[in-house]
């Protein structure tokens, strides 16, 4: 059956790019496809009314009521040209007509599509405690302009459930709002499953500096609302049973695949499988030349890890994007092998990482002082190191990079002049490869 | 107008806060915060900071979106085939 559109009219004028997911990837795709001299047609299709947003800063300026929602609005370099179906989901794919169904019944057919669905909030497992009002989690704008104005009206305290990054940043910007807030972490300390044990030992003790109520090791029992349906309580496995008005469920994000069952693609937890040129693999591993998976919904092989890996990371979205246009425009000519890197701004602090420090075996200082708060941590893995952690010292962290990208053995010897003497390295519980 | 900055690869530098102190500030030690929707008399300043990024992080343009005349027929607007299908 003939999908091409090449002769089906005046209408059609060159190939058809359709992409699912409007936000950070589906934006830099169309910028780096019509900066890369594409002529054809690009439709962006959304789920959500809002063109392209900054969710970074959705946890952090915005919830402190420091920026408006609205100017969370992303720029864009150049004219895209684009037909945007915003507010519309995409509910099939036919791989066979290549048309994709969208929720209003609309038939769209492509020559390429890229999958750029992202990741939603996943949410707190019992749905009748998660209705409760100021049950909130914050992955959208409207999330984050809904809980701004619950923080606002100055709850008497705040739950958070879960210390990963969003959930750190939420507890930040309460603190930073003078709100008292209690932290739950099922595990040992914040940022463990990113950052190790160490690491998240050390943002622990950030976080209590600042007055955040939090309890590791320890797990929600239930959230408890009165009769007109509204959070009071939660109770805790501690014992103990807090007042709480609102309760920010910050337990990670679920990848948005659930549209693509039946299409025949390789998809599991991690998200949609693509090889090094983003290109999506079947259910029998073949790579699709016409469809294209990019940004928090895609897995892929790294050169530098086991696996295949999957991150939620901003820089990611942004690379994999313009990689994923180039297959488009040109074919299986350039592999998407950055190393993953990412940002976070809490407690006053930043945090930069790069490579992937959660899979590591042993970590060491090699640069700074934790307890000056400015400090470079490298992480390893069988004897090479992976991963780098920067704490309010971005600007060592290139040298770390080049360490990562050259397979450096672990501890790589630096004679930094800030170097702790002497240097001690930790061993960290071994995670599972992904 | 908008503005972004890609915080992967900005070093908090500080030369976009000497080329534009109204849009960007480091807040804490190395936190770089911005107003990513300044008003456009600010439009020399900020093409000022962008040149003066070492890293070129700084991102300046007009909110990405359907433009007024989205909607309308254009040249990118799919059309129906025979089987109803917007190609
Ligand atoms: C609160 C918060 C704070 C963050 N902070 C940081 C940070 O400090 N540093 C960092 O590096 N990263 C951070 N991130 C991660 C970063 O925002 C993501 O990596 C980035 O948004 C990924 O972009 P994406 O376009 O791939 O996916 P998303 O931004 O998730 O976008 C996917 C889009 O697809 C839409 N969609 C889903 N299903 C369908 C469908 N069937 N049809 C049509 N559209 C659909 C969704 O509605 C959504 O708009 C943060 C994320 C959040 C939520
Ligand atoms: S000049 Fe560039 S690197 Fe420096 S703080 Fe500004 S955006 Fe960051």
């Amino acid at each position: 059956m003939s999908g091409h559109p090449g002769n089906r009219g005046e209408h059609v004028v060159g190939e058809h790019v359709v992409i699912v997911g409007a936000s950070l990837t589906g934006l830099h795709a169309a910028e780096a496809l019509r900066g890369g001299g594409f002529a054809g047609r690009v439709t962006l299709v959304g789920a959500e009314p809002h063109p392209p947003y900054d969710r970074p800063s959705l946890s952090k300026r915005v919830l402190a009521g420091r920026m408006s929602a609205d100017s969370t609005g992303l720029p864009q370099r150049q004219d895209l040209d684009a037909h945007w179906r915003l507010g519309n989901a995409a509910v099939a794919l036919d791989r066979d007509t290549k048309t994709l169904t969208l929720d209003d019944g609309t038939a769209l057919g492509f020559d390429k599509l890229l999958i750029a669905t992202g990741t939603r909030a996943r949410r707190w497992p019992d749905t009748a405690e998660a209705a409760l009002t100021g049950v909130l989690s914050i992955r959208t704008r409207d999330d984050a302009l809904e809980l701004q104005a619950r923080l606002a009206a100055r709850p008497r305290r705040v739950l958070v459930i879960g210390a990963g990054f969003v959930g750190s940043e939420v507890a930040s910007v309460c603190r930073e709002l003078d709100l008292d807030v209690t932290v739950v972490e099922r595990s040992a300390a914040p940022l463990a499953g990113a950052l190790g044990q160490w690491a998240g030992a050390a943002a622990g003790r950030l976080q209590r500096g600042h007055g955040v109520d939090l309890r590791t090791e320890t797990s929600v029992l239930a959230l408890e609302g009165d009769a007109d349906g509204r959070l009071r309580r939660v109770r805790l496995s501690d014992g103990d049973v807090l007042d709480v008005d609102v309760a920010v469920v910050a337990l990670g994000a679920v990848r948005n695949v659930e549209w693509l069952a039946g299409s025949g693609l390789a998809i599991d937890a991690r998200g949609v499988q693509c090889d090094p040129f983003c290109r999506a693999v079947d259910t029998d591993g073949r790579p699709c030349d016409d469809i294209l998976v990019a940004g928090d919904v895609a897995c892929w092989p790294h050169p530098l890890y086991e696996g295949l890996l999957a991150v939620e990371h901003w820089d990611n979205a942004v690379r994999q994007a313009r990689v994923a246009a180039t297959t488009i425009l040109h074919g299986a000519v350039r592999a998407h092998t950055a190393l993953p890197t990412f940002w976070s701004n809490q407690f006053g602090v930043n945090i930069k990482v790069v490579g992937v420090p959660g899979r590591a075996d042993q970590v060491a200082v090699l640069q700074g002082s934790v307890e000056r708060a400015a400090f470079v941590a490298a992480y390893g893995r069988g004897g090479r190191i992976i991963g780098a952690l920067a704490v309010n010292t971005p600007r060592a962290l290139d040298a770390y990079a080049e360490m990562i990208s050259s397979r450096m053995s672990f501890p790589p010897d630096l004679n930094a002049a800030d170097a702790p003497d002497p240097i001690r390295v930790l061993d960290l519980a071994v995670p599972a490869a992904g | 107008m908008r503005v972004m900055v890609d915080l992967a690869r900005c070093q908090s530098y500080g030369q976009c806060v000497f080329a534009a102190p109204e849009i960007f500030e480091i807040s804490g030690r190395e936190v770089l915060e911005y107003d990513s929707a300044p008003s456009d008399e600010w439009r020399l300043h900020l093409e000022r900071a962008r040149a003066a990024c070492p890293v070129q992080a700084i991102t300046i343009g007009p909110a990405a979106g359907p433009g007024k005349d989205d909607g309308q027929p254009s040249t990118v607007r799919p059309a129906a085939d025979s089987m109803g299908v917007l190609r």
